[in-house]
């Protein structure tokens, strides 16, 4: 399969912390792939992740190893290359859509400003796309939203904004920082088949964060567990669920509750 | 734990000028109102602030006039604090139509420039004398720590140990006191360094107007408006003076900041 | 536009409050302060007379409307010193100290907002300490003092202008380069605390997740700061630049002193130390006015700019 991102031998040590964030992890994404990095909270998965976005405070921890985005070095790229590939290739979503959201910009002009930073469309162009990706992220009057306040949208309508606002200027990878853990369930769960179905439909890579399994099983191809800053398992995600190598593994699956109430060991 | 340098440079500054301003209420190195001849004499070992246009030591009144000025301001504040943390802890921790009408009578007073409310206070009372003077700026305080004391009350009334200290049977007192005064100290420590140097500016201010500390009584307002007339002759006398305000105001003001640093208070 | 007629309201419910118990209070005492002034030759029938003649037999209520409606016809009553009308003896003051407070709030202004982002990018390095002490040093300075020291510097040695000797309002450019240097001293320790203010709001909107949003879309720190963080910085600046109006005039009624400018605040002590009344108490409420208005002008503002304002009260 044709290699997306690839990262090798990630290594971040925060300079306040005695342990790593992340000790040594190597992972692959491929192009249309939705890669589900499941861990309990500490374990280094968004670490892992803002080290892609680019988003670590370089000044506060030591980084090594190599994250290659379609043959760009990321990790130890300068602020410019960096800049050029924030946004443009990489687009993120965060856990909080009311927090991540200027509160005092309009939602259109927030989902707009990756296209004003990286592109020289005109005002109506970037408008008119602006307007498509609120109307493929399946919010009802697209043109109401675009000129909302993002206090009076609800949670699941703003994630959904802040999904239109990554992925507005078609990048090749989107990063989802747990972008369903603030929501309720049943908008979770919509969140979740509006992910699924840009995949299918655009092809666009995806990075999907998140602490639950059962999530992760619903939308990912391959799933990857992390512990500690270190990556314990890594395979399909059907796999990974029927046959669990490793016991850390097991044990998480063994957590979810399934529908009659018992645990699945019992 | 890194050492709160703003703290203890605040303090020793403090501490200095203190024991300085102290001792002035028993000693001076002259006496503070005794004229001589040598009017105008500039900074000398004999005189480390020279002397003014009565040929006074300058050292030895800042002494008397910072014990005054200083004497004042703590006053003030003890008013304004005792009072202030009464009205705020009480209709903090109660609530009810008692709070909305402090919180907006408050609002409204603190919008205000202290020293005009404290120039009407003492305009009703009679100018002149150094308790109204006391009484007036005291007033005038109230409503600062009232705000600050008030707002720490109701949210510990929200916090559940509070609520579980009720359900324990505390009466009200007991909790006000005992279980949620001492949560409010790291607030009202900083809210009294800041009412102090507000008050020394303000008593300082007014003293200056001629209307709080006059003659035969000194304060470093006082004497800095007499500085004024013979600042010609004798700048030492102006920049003595208000180098002696300026470096408390300063030590107390570090002192805050030490504080507020020390509850992680970016601010 | 709803929520401005209801600040507007609440600015006329306040003034009202405040003038009702500035009359109030004064009024109980600008008697006995009648009676003073007639001082020996106080004799009953004196006393009546001088009661009739000065309208205290008349009801409150009625002495308070028509004391009100002064504001807006200029009839304010006689002073008791100057025996003048109060209007037209403040008429001028006004203008003064109205000039001298906004230069001051410009001078505010203008300096803190550059060197509050200079300050910003300072935090954590090596001057980050140095700036918190010469903050904090400026913040200690009176401006009475600063004044007595611009005015012997630049009055008396240098003459670039004369203390105590106001060129008046009709030469307005002699008259600003005037108030230039009272504005200093009444403006370097505001400048000090709204540096102070503004940098830690700066700094909290940083750390905030939208900027980390911005950021993750390709901004650079620069375009994060313009386009993001310094609107959302701007309404808690708009409040506390409206409470700083009740510092400035505070500043404004000692440093008239300072200069000898013919002002309010100089009035206002002056009519203090006369036992003047009528002065006193239509001096206090015009400044009330003014720091009340600056804070309606703020709140004001403040909605346009974040409409969620204008929700939470009711």
């Amino acid at each position: 399969m044709n290699t997306l991102l690839s990262i090798r031998d990630l290594r971040v040590r925060f300079h306040n912390r005695a342990r790593d964030a992340v000790s040594g992890i190597s992972l692959d994404i491929g192009r249309g792939e939705i890669v589900g990095l499941v861990g309990e909270s500490g374990s280094g998965k968004t670490v892992t992740a803002m080290s892609v976005a680019g988003l670590l405070p370089r000044k506060r921890c030591d980084c090594s190893g190599t994250i290659l985005l379609e043959g760009t070095e990321l990790l130890h790229a300068d602020r410019r290359t960096l800049r050029g590939v924030q946004g443009r290739s990489i687009g993120v979503v965060f856990q909080d859509p009311l927090s991540c959201m200027d509160p005092l910009m309009k939602v259109g002009a927030q989902v707009e400003e990756t296209l004003l930073l990286h592109t020289d469309y005109s005002k109506a162009e970037r408008r008119r796309l602006a307007l498509e990706a609120l109307a493929a992220v399946e919010l009802p009057d697209p043109e109401r939203v675009y000129a909302s306040w993002p206090h009076e949208l609800s949670g699941g309508m703003r994630q959904r904004a802040c999904i239109a606002a990554a992925v507005v200027i078609r990048p090749a990878l989107l990063l989802l920082d747990e972008p369903t853990t603030a929501l309720d369930v049943t908008v979770q769960a919509q969140i979740l088949a509006l992910l699924k179905k840009l995949n299918r439909e655009s092809g666009i890579s995806m990075l999907f964060i998140s602490h639950n399994l059962g999530v992760v099983r619903k939308l990912c191809t391959r799933a990857a567990v992390m512990q500690e800053g270190v990556i314990v398992e890594d395979g399909d995600t059907e796999r990974v669920f029927r046959h669990p190598v490793h016991p850390y593994t097991r044990r998480l699956i063994d957590a979810i509750p399934t529908r009659d109430g018992r645990r699945r060991s019992a | 734990m890194k050492r709160n340098y703003y703290l203890l440079a605040g303090l020793a500054i403090t501490g200095v000028l203190s024991a300085v301003t102290l001792l002035g209420f028993f000693w001076t190195p002259y006496d503070s109102a005794a004229m001589s001849a040598d009017k105008f004499l500039a900074p000398c070992p004999a005189h480390l602030f020279g002397t003014d246009n009565f040929g006074r030591d300058i050292f030895s009144r800042v002494m008397e006039g910072a014990g005054t000025s200083f004497l004042i301001a703590l006053c003030t504040v003890a008013i304004g604090a005792a009072g202030g943390v009464l009205l705020g802890a009480v209709t903090g921790y109660f609530g009810g139509l008692a709070d909305e009408i402090l919180i907006r009578v408050g609002d409204a007073l603190t919008a205000f420039p202290s020293i005009l409310l404290a120039l009407v206070v003492i305009s009703l009372l009679g100018p002149g004398k150094p308790v109204n003077l006391i009484l007036s700026l005291g007033l005038v305080f109230i409503p600062s720590f009232a705000r600050v004391t008030r707002a720490a009350y109701a949210e510990a009334r929200e916090v559940n140990y509070v609520k579980s200290v009720r359900l324990m049977g505390a009466s009200h007192a007991r909790v006000i006191l005992v279980h949620i005064l001492p949560n409010t100290l790291p607030v009202l420590l900083s809210a009294l360094t800041i009412g102090f140097n507000n008050a020394v500016l303000a008593e300082a201010s007014m003293s200056y107007l001629g209307i709080g500390v006059t003659p035969p009584d000194a304060s470093l307002g006082y004497m800095l408006s007499e500085a004024q007339s013979v600042f010609g002759r004798a700048p030492w006398y102006a920049l003595t003076t208000g180098g002696v305000m300026i470096l408390f105001l300063f030590g107390v003001g570090l002192i805050g900041e030490g504080l507020r640093s020390r509850e992680g208070d970016a601010l | 536009m709803k929520y401005v007629f209801r600040r507007l309201g609440a600015l006329l419910l306040t003034m009202f409050l405040v003038s009702l118990c500035t009359f109030a209070a004064f009024s109980g005492i600008s008697g006995s302060a009648a009676e003073a002034r007639l001082g020996t030759q106080a004799t009953p029938e004196r006393v009546a007379a001088l009661r009739e003649e000065l309208g205290l037999n008349r009801p409150f209520a009625v002495r308070y409307a028509e004391w009100l409606s002064g504001f807006a016809t200029g009839n304010l009553g006689d002073s008791l010193t100057y025996r003048q009308n109060v209007g037209e003896l403040l008429r001028d003051k006004v203008l003064v100290s109205l000039l001298l407070s906004a230069m001051s709030f410009a001078l505010i202004v203008l300096c803190s907002i550059p060197l509050s982002l200079l300050v910003v990018r300072l935090t954590g390095g090596p001057l980050d300490a140095a700036h918190t002490l010469f903050n904090q040093f400026c913040m200690s300075v009176p401006p009475f003092f600063t004044g007595l020291l611009l005015s012997w510097v630049f009055g008396v040695s240098l003459h670039w202008f004369t203390p105590g000797a106001f060129p008046g309002l009709s030469r307005i450019g002699d008259a600003l380069r005037f108030l230039l240097f009272p504005a200093v001293a009444i403006a370097i320790p505001r400048t000090a605390m709204t540096v102070r203010m503004l940098r830690g709001t700066l700094l909290r909107e940083l750390n905030r997740d939208y900027v980390k949003t911005a950021i993750s879309r390709g901004s650079d720190r620069d375009t994060v700061l313009r386009r993001h963080v310094l609107k959302n910085a701007l309404t808690p600046t708009v409040a506390f630049l409206a409470q700083m109006m009740a510092e400035i005039v505070a500043g404004v009624i000692v440093v008239e002193q300072v200069f000898g400018i013919p002002g309010l605040g100089r009035m206002l002590v002056v009519s203090i130390s006369n036992r003047d009344y009528p002065v006193v108490q239509a001096i206090v409420v015009i400044l009330a006015f003014w720091v009340v208005a600056s804070n309606t002008v703020a709140d004001c503002i403040n909605v346009r700019i974040d409409p969620r304002l204008a929700l939470g009260d009711k």
